[in-house]
């Protein structure tokens, strides 16, 4: 059980100082719907057996926990494991919150279900719910994202959702939550807003938190069966930080080190990356209160990363919390070393990472080799990159990399 | 300071004693540029306003259309800054400027500066009151006591998804006026009221002495009239910034007149 040094929640919907309900008086009514329902159903044996019977049947749970041969030998340090969440049904981590949320929304008798997305995978994986569940679904998305994840975009569509494009502001995530939220205020008598991340107002980051705890239990548990105790050190990346949050969270109050790895873009000036966690300041975005990355005056600044999922100012209030109480450690991994932890897995492992999970990737291949043989650093493996090949082909071709052939 | 002396206050009191309703329109400040904002807000107050709401361009206004985000996203490219917006107003002030002014402000921006300095400064720039649109009652709480402190109406907004309980206890809590949010979603133009509107505001009416202004989506001469009937006053907001959009390619004083003109229209109703 956690203790109250890592989930200050003394009051509602807070953990430390971060968190709250920035919102619209139009939308109150709805959150406290959704936390008093979110509560009940967390109490309800049916409604979590039939979510387990979801993430099992559906979300093709438990994913596996992989151990790393070929790179950690390579590395030559602590052992190498990755908690393949990229093996789930669409590819990542979301499928778990989604699946989660859409229970909720038949629960509370919603009808339609919206969402927004950056890399398309949390859009992939609303659209699926919906599908699934028999949900209309509106998505919507960034155009600079459509253009990066043009695969996932026709996935959307195929699986009966409509993509909705955002043409404001720098036209990705940040731009796509605002429109998502704006329909919401208009819809919410009859639309759930499917938020992607442990980000926006209570009752999101603790809900979306929950429904990604599977990652950590699991993984806890099969740490314990393959080798008997739990990693020294898991690594995860932080876009809004729901993958990380989903594998810390279980093993918070274990003696276990964390790292979360933002999007340490071009360079770390304003523009060139999304790392609000290691550049930003506390501030108020999307609902909540955590660090951000703005101006003088509270205007969100503009960000950059290589990886559209990761492409974004704000951060769960949690991950504010325990950067602040220094229980996890933030660093960045920037466009390159992504790219580059990338192409290493692959030719190492056989994996394909996307483009979001490969910034953990990096900083693993930094940690390992400061590590004994004897201990273990646990990846949390949040996608994978299909979705991000024609894009990763074209930087490549564009940095006159091309691909060296041959095994490293 | 307290609120004995606020311009807000004294207004609606005026108006309550005489028996008469008001409109409150909304600029963005800055839009198309301070010197402009400036202009309209002499003009509107030559032609009989009493009362304003100016917005603080924001980044990301969840709470707004495309109208208004388009205005704000024109003026931040503009290079609009939260401190040349409090020295426009001090130049408003300056010139005998005798209009309430509330700001519609994002909690973000109060937020960055620090509540207590942002009020301080907007008080003693010559701003009335403050509408933070995406500060909910609940984190609301110490706003009321530090707004009060500095002088300035701490303006609170019912929705319509807003339960009868809330509402009663917004209405406490809200000083100066009570913005009465005509429909759930979005601001913009609309082409008439939500039927449950009118009755909404007339059962507030009997729960609260303070004044209601109803906005969102209030774009023609008879929404005011309507809405007046039950409430204090009308917000018109949208239909201003389209036609300062409409204007803003032609000369100043040809922007300020065309949007005077149907301010003028606006508060026939009200005279
Ligand atoms: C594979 C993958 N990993 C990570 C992220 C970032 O989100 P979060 O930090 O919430 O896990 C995304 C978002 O789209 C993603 O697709």
């Amino acid at each position: 059980m956690a203790t109250k040094r890592n989930k200050d929640t003394s009051r509602t919907g807070y953990f430390g100082d971060f968190g709250g309900q920035f919102v619209p008086e139009t939308l109150m009514t709805a959150l406290r719907e959704l936390a008093a329902e979110f509560e009940s159903a967390m109490a309800d044996e049916d409604f979590k057996a039939e979510l387990d019977r979801c993430l099992r049947e559906i979300g093709g749970r438990p994913s596996e926990l992989y151990f790393c041969k070929r790179l950690t030998e390579q590395l030559g340090g602590g052992k190498v494991y990755l908690k393949r969440e990229d093996m789930n049904h669409t590819g990542a981590h979301k499928i778990n919150n989604t699946l989660g949320q859409a229970l909720l929304a038949l629960r509370m008798g919603k009808h339609r279900v919206i969402a927004e997305t950056g890399a398309g995978q949390h859009g992939v994986a609303t659209a699926t719910a919906a599908a699934v569940f028999g949900l209309e679904c509106d998505v919507y998305m960034g155009t600079e994202d459509m253009r990066r994840q043009a695969l996932n975009v026709f996935r959307m569509e195929l699986l009966g959702s409509r993509v909705v494009p955002v043409t404001s502001g720098q036209k990705t995530l940040k731009d796509a939550c605002n429109e998502a939220m704006r329909d919401w205020m208009a819809s919410v008598e009859h639309t759930h807003y499917i938020l992607g991340s442990v980000t926006g107002p209570h009752p999101y980051p603790t809900m979306v938190r929950e429904f990604q705890c599977c990652i950590g239990r699991e993984a806890r548990q099969q740490m314990l069966d393959v080798e008997g105790r739990l990693p020294n050190c898991i690594v995860a990346c932080v876009g809004g930080g729901s993958n990380a949050a989903g594998i810390f969270a279980p093993m918070i109050d274990d003696d276990v080190k964390m790292v979360g790895v933002e999007a340490g873009g071009r360079n770390m000036s304003v523009g060139g990356h999304a790392a609000p966690l290691c550049a930003g300041e506390p501030g108020v975005l999307h609902g909540s209160l955590s660090y951000v990355l703005q101006d003088a005056d509270g205007q969100t600044a503009p960000v950059h990363s290589i990886s559209a999922g990761l492409d974004y100012p704000g951060v769960g209030p949690q991950h504010s919390y325990w950067r602040d109480t220094g229980r996890v450690r933030y660093t960045t991994a920037s466009d390159d070393e992504a790219l580059d932890a990338l192409v290493a897995l692959a030719r190492a492992e056989g994996i394909i990472a996307a483009l979001e999970s490969a910034h953990a990737v990096a900083e693993a291949m930094k940690i390992a080799p400061t590590m004994g043989a004897d201990e273990i650093l646990l990846i949390n493996l949040s996608g994978r990159g299909d979705k991000d090949c024609n894009e990763i082909g074209e930087i490549l071709e564009r940095r006159g990399k091309g691909f060296q052939t041959g095994a490293p | 300071m307290s609120l004995s002396d606020n311009r807000i206050l004294r207004t609606f009191a005026e108006f309550r004693q005489a028996g008469r309703q008001t409109l409150v329109p909304f600029l963005t400040a800055g839009y198309p540029d301070l010197d402009t904002t400036e202009a309209l807000l002499k003009d509107f107050e030559r032609r009989g306003v009493r009362i304003c709401e100016l917005g603080i361009p924001f980044s990301d206004p969840i709470a707004d259309g495309p109208t208004i985000q388009a205005s704000y996203t024109a003026a931040l490219n503009a290079g609009v800054t939260c401190s040349e917006i409090f020295e426009m107003v001090r130049r408003y002030r300056d010139g005998g400027g005798q209009m309430a002014l509330a700001a519609m402000v994002s909690y973000s921006i109060v937020f960055r500066h620090g509540a207590d300095a942002y009020l301080a400064e907007a008080k003693q720039a010559g701003f009335d009151g403050l509408i933070v649109p995406d500060l909910p009652m609940e984190e609301a709480a110490n706003m009321e006591a530090m707004a009060s402190e500095a002088g300035l109406a701490n303006i609170l907004l019912i929705a319509p998804t807003t339960p009868p309980d809330r509402r009663i206890e917004i209405a406490r809590q809200s000083q100066g006026f009570i913005y009465y949010i005509s429909v759930a979603g979005i601001t913009g133009e609309r082409d008439a009221l939500p039927p449950a509107t009118i009755d909404a505001v007339a059962e507030l009416r009997t729960q609260t002495d303070t004044p209601i202004c109803v906005g969102f989506g209030i774009s023609k001469p008879t929404m005011v009239e309507e809405v007046c009937r039950v409430a204090d006053g009308a917000i018109v907001g949208s239909a201003i910034i389209h036609r300062i959009t409409d204007a803003k390619d032609g000369s100043a004083d040809d922007l300020v007149e065309k949007v005077g003109a149907f301010v003028s229209e606006m508060l026939r109703p009200v005279e």
